[in-house]
C-alpha cells in the first residue's frame, strides 16, 4: 500500500516503527470524573510523545478506530499541531481496528504522507454508554456502585439493581448495531450474548470447557497483579473464584467478560530515520494485516451466518495467513502474544486461528499453563489484557507489545524478540507482528 | 396488558399492587427491504428471500442475492429448524428482559438454510440443546410487525 513514489533507498529510511507509548490512569467505568474523555485522549497522546521524546511540533498525523468520539481535527487544536497532514479512522468495527489503526499510521509514514503519526483511543464508559448494555440503551449508568464491571452490571451482586428503560430499536446502519430489529426483540443485547453462542458452538464441536476458559481468566488476572496500572491489580483470582463468579450469559460467567472502563492510550509511529534519536529507541512494525472474508455480515448480526468452521472461530484465519506471509515468520517464532480478550473463549479461538495450536486445541493449550508468565511457552496478555488491565479496545495490547520489546513490561519475558498483537475476534479484525530493533 | 412478560406467553397477568405493568418487547422498526418479513410474521407466517436465479434462500433481507446477485422474492418457509447454538441469559437489567431471566437466545438453522436469531420458548431453558428440533410460532409486537419465536418440535 502507498509508497509507490518513494525510492527503495528512501523507503528503507522511512520504514515504520513505534517510538512511544503512553496512557492515562485506568479506572473502572465511571471512575474518571475529573477529566472528559476528550481531554484523556489529549493527555494520552502527550504522554506517548513524552515517552518518545518527540515534541508535539513534529506531529503531523493522527489515527484512530472504533468510531472514537474525539475527532483528530479537533484534537489538533488542543495539541498545538502546526500542520495536520494525515488523519484516518479504521472502519473495522470496535476492537477489530486497533492494530489496523497502527497499520494505517505505518502506511502514512512509509508513503511519505506524514512523518509522525500518533494512534490513540479514548474510552470513558462512565461518561458515555457501556457496550455491555447493547445498542439503544444510551443512558449513562451511575458512578461507582457494585463491582462496576461486566455486562449490564450496574450494581451486580453487590449493589442495588436499577431497572433500565426498554431499549429503542433503531434502524440498522452499522455492523455492530446491525440489524437490531432482528436481534433486540429477542433480548439479544450485544457482545456477551453474541459471543456466548460462539463459545457454546466451540464447546459443542471440540469439548471446550469452563476450566479452559477459566485458565485464560486466571493467568491474565495473575499478570495484572504485577502491573499497578491494571484495574484488577490487588484483586487476585483463583480458578475457584472464577468458577464461582455469577453467570451472565451461559457459558459466560462474569469473569469471562472483559472490564468496562475509563481511560485512554496512544502509540507514536514514525520512520526508522526519525527513530534514531528518540528517547527509548524503536520497535519495528514487522508486519500487519486487516480485513475479513466474504460472508461476514450476511446474517442478522455480525458473524452469525458464517459457515460452521468460521463461526466457531475467531474469524481471523485470512488475516493470520496474510500476516504470517508478510512477516516471513510463523507462530513458532513468537515470544510473547497480546491477544484481544473481550471474552476468555475468544482468546482460545484466536490462538487457534493464528496457528499456535490446531482447531479445537485452544482450550487444552490454555489449560496446560502455556499462557502464563514467566513459565508458559507463550506468555499472553502480560499486562492483564482487557480482562484485568483495562478495556481500551485493545490499543493497550499494542502498548504492552512495545513494552515487552523494550524490556519494560511488569511481566517481562526474557530476551523477547517478537510479539504478536491481535485485535478483536469475531468481527473483521487486524493484527501486528512487532519486533525488537 | 397481557402475558407475564415471558417470551411467547400472552396470558393475562393478575395485577400485583405496587408492581409496574410488564413492558412489551421492543418492536422492530421495519426497513423498506424488511417490511414484508415483519408483516408476514404479524400474520403468523415465516418468510425468507429466495433467489429467482440460483434458488438460494437468505435472511437478513437484502436487495439482491448475496450468492449470485440475482433478483430475490419472498417465499414462505416451513418453520422447521434446528438449534445451531444458544445461550441462557442470566443477567439483563433492561425491561422487559429482566423479568424473563433466565431466557434463551438462540441461533436456529431453518430447513431452507438461513440462520435466524430467536428465543426458544415453551420449554425449560435447561432443556435446550444444540441440534434440538424446533418449530416457529409467532407473536405480534406492533401494528406492522410480528416476530418468530421457536419451540420444541
Amino acid at each position: 500500500m502507498g509508497g509507490h513514489v518513494v525510492s527503495q533507498a528512501a523507503r528503507r529510511g522511512r520504514q515504520a516503527c513505534i517510538v512511544g507509548v503512553g496512557e492515562t490512569p485506568y479506572a473502572k467505568w465511571g471512575g474518571i470524573t475529573d477529566s472528559s474523555e476528550y481531554q484523556l485522549a489529549v493527555r494520552a497522546v502527550l504522554a506517548a510523545l513524552d515517552d518518545a521524546g518527540i515534541a508535539v511540533d513534529e506531529v503531523d498525523g493522527l489515527a484512530s478506530f472504533a468510531d472514537d468520539r474525539n475527532e483528530a481535527t479537533f484534537m489538533a487544536a488542543d495539541l498545538g499541531i502546526a500542520e495536520l497532514r494525515y488523519t484516518s479512522m479504521s472502519w473495522l468495527p470496535g476492537g477489530g481496528g486497533a492494530c489496523a489503526a497502527v497499520s494505517n499510521a505505518a502506511t502514512a509514514v512509509e508513503s511519505g504522507q506524514a512523518d509522525v503519526v500518533v494512534v490513540y483511543r479514548s474510552l470513558c464508559q462512565g461518561q458515555f454508554r457501556r457496550f455491555g448494555r447493547g445498542p439503544g440503551n444510551a443512558a449513562p449508568g451511575p458512578v461507582g456502585g457494585g463491582d462496576g464491571r461486566g455486562p449490564g452490571g450496574s450494581g451486580g451482586a453487590e449493589g442495588p439493581v436499577r431497572p433500565r428503560r426498554t431499549p429503542v430499536v433503531r434502524r440498522a446502519r452499522s455492523l455492530l448495531e446491525a440489524h437490531v430489529a432482528f436481534t433486540m426483540p429477542f433480548g439479544m443485547f450485544g457482545p456477551p450474548i453474541a459471543y456466548a453462542m460462539v463459545a457454546r458452538r466451540h464447546m459443542h464441536r471440540f469439548g471446550t470447557t469452563a476450566e479452559h476458559m477459566g485458565a485464560v481468566a486466571v493467568s491474565t488476572r495473575a499478570h495484572a497483579q504485577h502491573n499497578r496500572r491494571a484495574i484488577m491489580s490487588g484483586r487476585p483470582m483463583t480458578m475457584d473464584d472464577y468458577l464461582a463468579s455469577r453467570p451472565v450469559s451461559d457459558p459466560f460467567r462474569l469473569f469471562d467478560c472483559c472490564l468496562e472502563s475509563d481511560g485512554a492510550c496512544a502509540v507514536v509511529v514514525t520512520t526508522a530515520e526519525r527513530a534514531a534519536d528518540t528517547r527509548r529507541g524503536a520497535v519495528d512494525i514487522v508486519a500487519s494485516a486487516q480485513g475479513t472474508v466474504r460472508g461476514f455480515g450476511h446474517g442478522q448480526y455480525s458473524n452469525v451466518s458464517m459457515p460452521d468452521d468460521d463461526y466457531a472461530s475467531a474469524g481471523a484465519r485470512s488475516v493470520a495467513a496474510r500476516l504470517w506471509g508478510r512477516a516471513a515468520i510463523g507462530p513458532g517464532d513468537i515470544d510473547v502474544a497480546q491477544i484481544y480478550d473481550h471474552f476468555t473463549a475468544l482468546v482460545l479461538l484466536s490462538l487457534e486461528d493464528f496457528g499456535f495450536c490446531g482447531r479445537g486445541e485452544g482450550g487444552p493449550l490454555a489449560a496446560s499453563g502455556a499462557l502464563g508468565w514467566p513459565d508458559g511457552a507463550l506468555p499472553t496478555n502480560t499486562h492483564g489484557g482487557s480482562l484485568s488491565e483495562a478495556y481500551v479496545h485493545g490499543l493497550n495490547h499494542v502498548v504492552e507489545g512495545v513494552r515487552q520489546l523494550r524490556d519494560e513490561s511488569t511481566c517481562q519475558v526474557r530476551d523477547a524478540e517478537t510479539v504478536l498483537v491481535t485485535s478483536a475476534a469475531g468481527v473483521p479484525t487486524s493484527a501486528l507482528v512487532l519486533g525488537r530493533r | 396488558m397481557s402475558g407475564d412478560g415471558r417470551p411467547g406467553d400472552m396470558r393475562p397477568l393478575p395485577a400485583v399492587p405496587g408492581e409496574r405493568p410488564p413492558k412489551p418487547r421492543p418492536a422492530p422498526v421495519p426497513e423498506p427491504e424488511a417490511a414484508e418479513y415483519w408483516k408476514a410474521a404479524r400474520d403468523g407466517r415465516l418468510v425468507v428471500q429466495r433467489c429467482d436465479d440460483c434458488g438460494r434462500h437468505q435472511l437478513y433481507p437484502r436487495a439482491r442475492c448475496l450468492a449470485c446477485g440475482g433478483p430475490v422474492s419472498w417465499v414462505e418457509a416451513s418453520g422447521r429448524a434446528v438449534v445451531y447454538s444458544y445461550t441462557v441469559i442470566r443477567q439483563n437489567y433492561a425491561r422487559p428482559f429482566r423479568d424473563w431471566i433466565p431466557y434463551v437466545v438462540a441461533l436456529v438453522d431453518l430447513d431452507e438454510g438461513p440462520r435466524v436469531m430467536t428465543n426458544i420458548v415453551g420449554c425449560d431453558p435447561e432443556a435446550v440443546s444444540v441440534g434440538m428440533a424446533v418449530r416457529a410460532r409467532f407473536e405480534p409486537v406492533s401494528e406492522e410487525a410480528g416476530i418468530a419465536l421457536f419451540e420444541p418440535a
